[in-house]
């Protein structure tokens, strides 16, 4: 695997849509070409260039492509967006949709990332060692398909709206979410290894929900059946599990209704 | 000579009242009947001392100095073509001519074009984009609803007239016995002067309203047996009464209000009352409105929509297409971040109604600022330049929006004063201002008066070149 490092010598004066930073786009291209790829800054389109350092050599193909950011990304936006493949290192904090619309490859963030993180992924890993935002994993404003497939691993704080619409895949936060947690869930799981403010799984429809600290508003709509034993992330513990969300619509499949699930560390 | 004006639209509120009768003696306004006390001052502003008559330019020292529209707006031009993501935001007070005007402006300078729905319904829109909206008009509440809820609203203070035109005491079509045969129920943290007027009020605890709207859910989907004794501060013997009520309606609707898109989940308080309108039409007919606040706020959600297919926080900075995502592109969020480096204030105050942080990092940034008002508000004393315009529904007429996206046609029921430019006609003529500086070879190159250019960081066409 080839690699081309990436360091930010220059900050915008207000944020620059790096769309551009994927090994799809990096993938046989020379050092100059790389660097005439274009970002904006408002209305004003760059080359990469003149706000980078790029060294190294890229691959042939996306999957043999790795990308190292280094320096200060913290206003730069939509890196690694709609990547299929290869891997993308980031030693910053950075703005907002990392890994948005991803389908494959893996993002590792050694910092912190904003909002829409994830959003609508399709595939891939994404890990961010540090906090998020709000609307991790979740779907775009007015679609109802959310984040359809990968990992995506929080290992910091999340704020609202995580995993919104979501159909499939894995969130896992290892530190507290604010509110809004698989909020009109259809599929996928979610574990939060921490505590949650309130509206866990609210107009869910099917799904796994994990959380191993405390809810301090439960929903409404969620039944307790029966305390379980579950393998989580790794570690066996014993959960209680609660069935819901009993104000929404929900499937049935072999004659039996399928809810979401909500597993509650005893 | 006295003229009386009958059948006049008031510039006011959302419920935009279209039966006021305004008294006219050459020139001035005397009286006005039927409206608010709102709406009655609003005509008598126009009158008043101290009306600002010609655009200002802010001096070093502070005060202000008069300037003439086209230093104005050669100003204005200039601004919107050198900034990299110039924001123009407001448009709650002015018509459709004037929104559409400025769509096209902002097109043209690549600017991100938002209206007041960013810091009040917006967060509904993104409900209506997630669920639908399955609404009515006013006409029909007042002729058909037999049971009207009044959720985190409280139009007794903010809409006036809203409850004895529309939703409780009208006697309509088949409403013949008006309020004594309208069922009412009004959920909201406080006991409201809304309130005092239903038949049923549920006290719900303060950002807790989604779980209220999941206990009524639960009931509509069969589980009440299962809906906990207490569910955000209401005892379930309440939610049963207040679901029965529902059931039983021939006609249920719902007004919603800032309680529910201004609490914590916003755009999710109201999808699930959207979720629960759908719930309810299983049983009875229901349908849902949101109480849009200024008369004409509902407008760009539709001018905009037409022009770019989106209502609110649209980013245009991409040339032809047009992107929204409220958090990344909405007013407050750019302001707060640092995301833009100019600011038209038009038809709104943001420096009163922004949260003061971001407000701090327009104002005192030294991000160059126009307000476009007919009158002194707290953005235009912080203003680089403040343009005076033409009162819509009083000085000038046009189409306004009412909450229901009913068209109403506005009147003018006098002059404008000192013979003020209309919002459209200002736009228009920044458009044509804009265009004669573009084929001057002024244009967006990263450096220019206001801000300080990056050394060695050069756009791209340059670059290529």
């Amino acid at each position: 695997m080839n690699t081309v490092t990436i360091t930010m010598v220059k900050q915008p004066q207000l944020f620059l849509e790096a769309d551009l930073i994927t090994p799809d786009q990096f993938a046989g291209k020379s050092i100059e070409a790389i660097g005439a790829i274009e970002i904006s800054e408002g209305k004003i389109k760059y080359p990469l260039a003149s706000f980078a350092k790029i060294e190294g050599v890229s691959g042939a193909t996306a999957a043999e492509t790795k990308i190292v950011l280094n320096g200060d990304l913290t206003r730069v936006k939509r890196i690694g967006q709609q990547m299929t493949a290869g891997e993308i290192i980031i030693n910053s904090n950075v703005d907002m949709y990392t890994g948005g619309w991803m389908k494959g490859g893996k993002i590792t963030v050694n910092g912190n990332a904003d909002s829409f993180t994830g959003i609508a992924m399709a595939g891939g890993e994404l890990t961010i060692n540090g906090n998020c935002q709000n609307h991790v994993g979740s779907a775009y404003r007015g679609d109802w398909r959310g984040m359809t497939g990968g990992v995506l691993r929080v290992t910091g704080n999340v704020g609202n709206d995580i995993g919104t619409f979501m159909r499939g895949g894995t969130i896992i936060v290892g530190g507290d979410a604010f509110i809004h947690v698989h909020t009109h869930g259809e599929g996928g799981t979610i574990i939060v290894k921490g505590n949650i403010q309130a509206r866990v799984g609210g107009q869910s429809v099917k799904g796994d929900i994990f959380v191993n600290g405390k809810i301090d508003f439960m929903m409404p709509g969620y039944k307790y059946v029966e305390d379980v034993e579950k393998d989580v992330d790794g570690v066996k513990a014993v959960y209680a599990h609660y069935v819901g969300d009993l104000g929404e619509r929900h499937p049935e499949a072999k004659g039996q209704k399928v809810f979401t699930n909500l597993y509650l560390k005893k | 000579m006295q003229e009386v004006i009958k059948h006049v639209a008031c510039p006011y509120c959302g419920a935009c009242c279209d039966d006021l009768e305004v008294t006219v003696d050459d020139g001035k306004i005397i009286e006005v009947k039927n409206a608010c006390i709102i709406g009655t001052e609003i005509y008598h502003h126009a009158s008043r001392e101290g009306r600002v008559g010609t655009p200002r330019r802010r001096q070093p020292d502070g005060t202000y100095k008069d300037i003439t529209y086209e230093e104005a707006i050669d100003f204005t031009a200039k601004m919107l073509i050198k900034a990299k993501k110039p924001l123009i935001f407001g448009f709650g007070s002015t018509n459709c001519e004037g929104m559409a005007a400025a769509g096209r402006v902002a097109e043209d300078a690549g600017a991100v074009l938002d209206n007041c729905a960013s810091i009040c319904h917006g967060s509904s829109f993104l409900a209506i984009f997630d669920t639908g909206y399955p609404s009515c008009t006013l006409g029909e509440v007042k002729n058909r609803a037999d049971v009207v809820i009044y959720w985190g609203s409280n139009p007794a203070h903010a809409h006036p007239r809203h409850m004895s035109r529309y939703g409780i005491f009208p006697r309509g079509f088949f409403t013949g016995k008006g309020a004594r045969g309208r069922k009412v129920i009004v959920i909201d943290p406080r006991y409201t002067d809304t309130a005092r007027c239903a038949n049923q009020f549920l006290q719900v605890q303060q950002g807790h309203d989604y779980e209220l709207f999941d206990a009524f859910r639960m009931v509509m989907h069969g589980y009440a047996a299962d809906v906990p004794a207490i569910v955000a501060g209401v005892p379930k013997e309440k939610i049963l009464e207040a679901c029965d009520v529902i059931k039983a309606g021939r006609y249920v609707h719902i007004f919603f209000g800032m309680g529910l898109c201004h609490s914590d989940g916003r755009n999710h308080n109201v999808d699930i009352a959207i979720n629960l309108v759908r719930d309810v039409n299983e049983y009875t007919k229901c349908t849902i409105m949101a109480m849009r606040g200024h008369y004409n706020i509902a407008g760009p959600g539709i001018v905009w929509a037409w022009q770019f297919g989106f209502p609110y926080c649209i980013d245009l900075t991409k040339g032809s297409v047009a992107h929204m995502n409220p958090g990344e592109t909405s007013s407050v969020d750019l302001a707060n971040r640092g995301e833009i480096d100019a600011f038209i204030n038009i038809g709104t105050d943001a420096g009163a109604h922004f949260p003061i942080r971001a407000f701090e990092k327009i104002g005192g940034a030294g991000i160059p600022m126009v307000t476009i008002d007919p009158s002194v508000n707290m953005a235009a004393t912080v203003s680089d330049v403040h343009i005076p315009v033409a009162i819509v529904g009083v000085e000038t007429g046009g189409i306004c929006y009412r909450m229901d996206n009913v068209p109403i046609q506005y009147r003018a029921v006098v002059k404008p004063f000192n013979g003020i430019l209309t919002d459209e006609q200002l736009f228009d003529k920044i458009y044509e201002r804009m265009q004669e500086l573009k084929n001057a070879g002024i244009e967006c190159d990263g450096t220019w008066d206001y801000a300080t250019p990056l050394a060695d960081v050069r756009p791209i066409k340059e670059v290529y070149q």
